[in-house]
């Protein structure tokens, strides 16, 4: 077995993964790392904050679908980094984040920059290691790439002590990892597919209720398939966006407490429940007990934990989406005791139903003269792009208003924080984003709170040459927190206006990136036009209309019926 | 309801953390909990006495299972199981109590394990009921000190 310097040996795993692209910041527990690193082929991003790192990463492998990797330096470079790895936790991101780690013979000495890394993000990672032993440096690394992009992917860090990295370590030869305490059910229960297609040919009133799950999996063409051949209206969360096409007369858009009223009232109407990649989160549901009361509930998700723990589910089938979409088509494929016309027909009375509620209440915003409505701005960006552009965006009301006005025709094109809800993410995503598509146009639609969070990354971005466009909502306000205080706080903005904000055009030029203003309705479109055609990045500073909110609106603890429309 | 859980995890450094950190996390009840080395020195396991409703019970296992350290979770109070626990009793043994301490030990049939000229300390095994009656019946006569193990259990074997 040939032998390696600890740094030689995890420059070489993460080439044997694949990896050909890092974001990280260096310390002094990772110096020889990084010493090694650069003298290698694979690219690394110099970011300006350690948690612009991870959610770079995570905002690569969103949009690529591989495992993104962090690196970062032991104690404060690691709990910098802690709220981002938090996020691709919650949304089940693929990541692999290195920090370095004092000498092993100091851990747990309070030496400088020790933290106890792998107990403070034991809670928001899939797994974690200390590598305490050289000899399982590479497998450990093995493991780690393994576990965050199987089954239910996720995060995991690996804590790299500098000696550990020093020494000479064996570099066994590669074969596919195998844990006897780690085996995701990938494959469905045959019973419980045949189980859920009787259902969905029996059902009148069936709905899709599609998350992030399917668009992990890939399951988008499975999923299209099969609401397209049974007529079957189909809603999304916020992750499942572009999961199934935005402009499909059949999607509902989002659900939930900023969903759409067609998406609301459908599900609260079936009869038949699918979801798929979702996980009934608070934000989905309302008040549990009034949400899909009628239906019977089909859950697919490859992670047990999350069925049956909100909503009580009656065919629960633990698998990976695509692979229970496809088993699901198949098994129509093969029936023969009904004819696929006369159920696609059966449900077009409920579809018809359900168009008309989106016609009866669809989206809506009030358009004044010359006042810039942040609904308008996103629309125009879709208009603009075709809507095919990537979007990351920041957490609030921008994030709200681009789920619900953007159309996203296809998966991995919406990279936003949905679980934990981390402003500062969409700058350093769309970064991230950028890098793995060079040519793509990515848009982080922000609001002005949230991108003072990590605007520091205006300068990764030009320093790796991330063109991207920031949108930014400005309205001085925490948006989505003064509209709660609008609603039920009796108006009072304790600490939501932004007294301070920068000239966002001249801190771009700060940058060396453009800034743009527009102040009037008629100055969005050129702005956005003139944005989409610079060659560098770029603020776009819209000055919409203070007060605006974000309608429909289920007040928490609400049934999702009950919601508030304008 | 009342549950007892056995849970084989592997023998690593943290691997107990991942499992209190779970039930601290998301709030789930540690009534007790026991763990040591089985005979294979590369696992353990763990015995958890946790209380809660069905739903709650069926997350609890669900989420162990999900850690990559489990290696496997049984409910053993689904079925018939023996269990057991260990108390270690210090109680007050002066001149005109020492022989009432000793008479209650012998019917429990439990040990004197340390002896001074005003306690003896006292080892009762038994299931969790057992070692409360004789703490109840200890009580008067003094206790100054009692160390409990947690409870372990084991699933009877099937009888056929």
């Amino acid at each position: 077995m040939s032998k390696l310097i600890g740094t030689q040996a995890i420059i070489k795993c993460l080439q044997e993964e694949g990896v050909d692209l890092v974001f990280g910041y260096p310390g002094g527990a990772v110096i020889e790392l990084y010493d090694e690193l650069c003298k290698s082929s694979i690219r690394h991003i110099l970011v300006r904050h350690e948690q612009g790192a991870v959610h770079a990463a995570d905002g690569y492998s969103r949009v690529s679908g591989k495992t993104g990797v962090a690196i970062l330096t032991s104690g404060p470079g690691a709990t910098n980094g802690v709220t981002a790895i938090a996020t691709a936790y919650c949304d089940s991101i693929p990541l692999v984040v290195l920090t370095g780690q004092v000498p092993r013979a100091l851990i747990g000495n309070d030496a400088f920059q020790e933290v106890d890394i792998v107990g403070i993000t034991r809670p928001c990672t899939k797994h974690n290691y200390l590598v305490n032993d050289p000899k399982e440096l590479v497998n450990t690394l093995r493991e780690a790439f393994y576990i965050a992009s199987s089954g239910r992917p996720g995060p995991v860090l690996v804590d790299l002590p500098k000696d550990v990295m020093a020494s000479l370590v064996p570099y066994p030869d590669k074969k596919p990892v195998s844990m006897r305490t780690y085996q995701p059910t990938v494959k469905p229960h045959a019973r419980q597919i045949e189980k859920t297609c009787k259902e969905l040919v029996k059902a009148k009133r069936p709905v899709l209720y599609v998350g992030g799950g399917v668009i992990l999996s890939e399951g988008s063409e499975e999923l299209t398939k099969l609401a397209r051949r049974l007529n079957i209206p189909v809603t999304m969360t916020l992750m499942g966006l572009g999961g199934f096409p935005g402009t499909d007369p059949l999607s509902l858009g989002m659900l939930g407490m900023h969903g759409s009223y067609a998406a609301n009232m459908s599900v609260a109407k079936s009869d038949l429940l699918i979801a798929v990649g979702s996980r009934f989160d608070d934000r989905v549901t309302g008040r549990l007990d009034a949400f899909a009361p009628h239906a019977k509930i089909i859950h697919v998700d490859i992670d047990p934990t999350s069925i049956s723990k909100n909503v009580k589910v009656d065919i629960p089938i633990v698998a990976d989406c695509k692979e229970a979409l496809s088993a699901i088509n198949c098994c129509l494929d093969k029936a023969t005791d009904f004819k696929e016309e006369d159920v696609h027909a059966m449900h077009q009375p409920w579809v018809e139903e359900v168009q008309e509620w989106d016609r009866k209440h669809p989206l809506f915003y009030s358009e004044e003269a010359d006042i810039i409505k942040p609904q308008y701005v996103i629309e125009m960006l879709n208009k603009l792009t075709g809507g095919e552009a990537i979007i990351t965006t920041e957490v609030g009301q921008n994030q709200m208003w681009t789920a619900q006005f953007y159309k996203f025709n296809h998966p991995r094109r919406l990279l936003t924080s949905g679980g934990l809800g981390t402003m500062g993410y969409g700058l350093p995503a769309a970064i991230g984003a950028q890098m793995a598509y060079p040519d793509a146009t990515v848009i982080d639609v922000a609001g002005d709170g949230s991108i003072q969070m990590n605007i520091q990354e205006l300068a990764t971005a030009k320093e790796c040459g991330a063109k991207v466009k920031i949108a930014i909502l400005n309205n001085n306000y925490l948006g989505m927190v003064r509209q709660w205080q609008e609603l039920f706080y009796n108006r009072h903005y304790a600490s939501t206006v932004m007294e301070v904000t920068p000239d966002f055009v001249a801190l771009a030029a700060a940058y060396g990136a453009v800034g743009l203003r527009a102040k009037t309705k008629s100055e969005v479109e050129p702005v956005i036009k003139e944005a989409l055609a610079t060659d560098n990045t770029v603020i776009m500073d819209f000055a919409i209309s203070r007060e605006e909110g974000v309608f429909p609106m289920v007040p928490a603890g609400k049934a999702t019926t009950e919601m508030l429309l304008v | 309801m009342k549950h007892t859980l056995t849970v084989l995890l592997r023998n690593r450094p943290g691997a107990l953390s991942r499992v209190t950190g779970l039930f601290s996390g998301r709030c789930f009840n540690i009534e007790s909990l026991c763990v040591a080395e089985t005979y294979n020195p590369e696992v353990s396991c763990l015995t958890v006495v946790t209380r809660g409703e069905e739903s709650i019970i069926e997350q609890i296992i669900k989420q162990l299972h999900k850690l990559i350290d489990v290696i496997t979770v049984t409910d053993v109070s689904e079925g018939e199981f023996v269990e057991r626990e260990m108390a270690l009793i210090r109680v007050k043994a002066e001149s005109h109590t020492r022989a009432e301490v000793l008479r209650v030990i012998d019917i429990f049939r439990g040990k004197v394990v340390d002896v001074s000229p005003t306690s003896y300390a006292v080892e009762i095994t038994g299931p969790e009921s057992k070692i409360k009656a004789v703490i109840d019946i200890l009580r008067p006569l003094g206790i100054k000190e009692i160390v409990r193990t947690g409870k372990i259990a084991m699933a009877r074997a099937p009888k056929k």
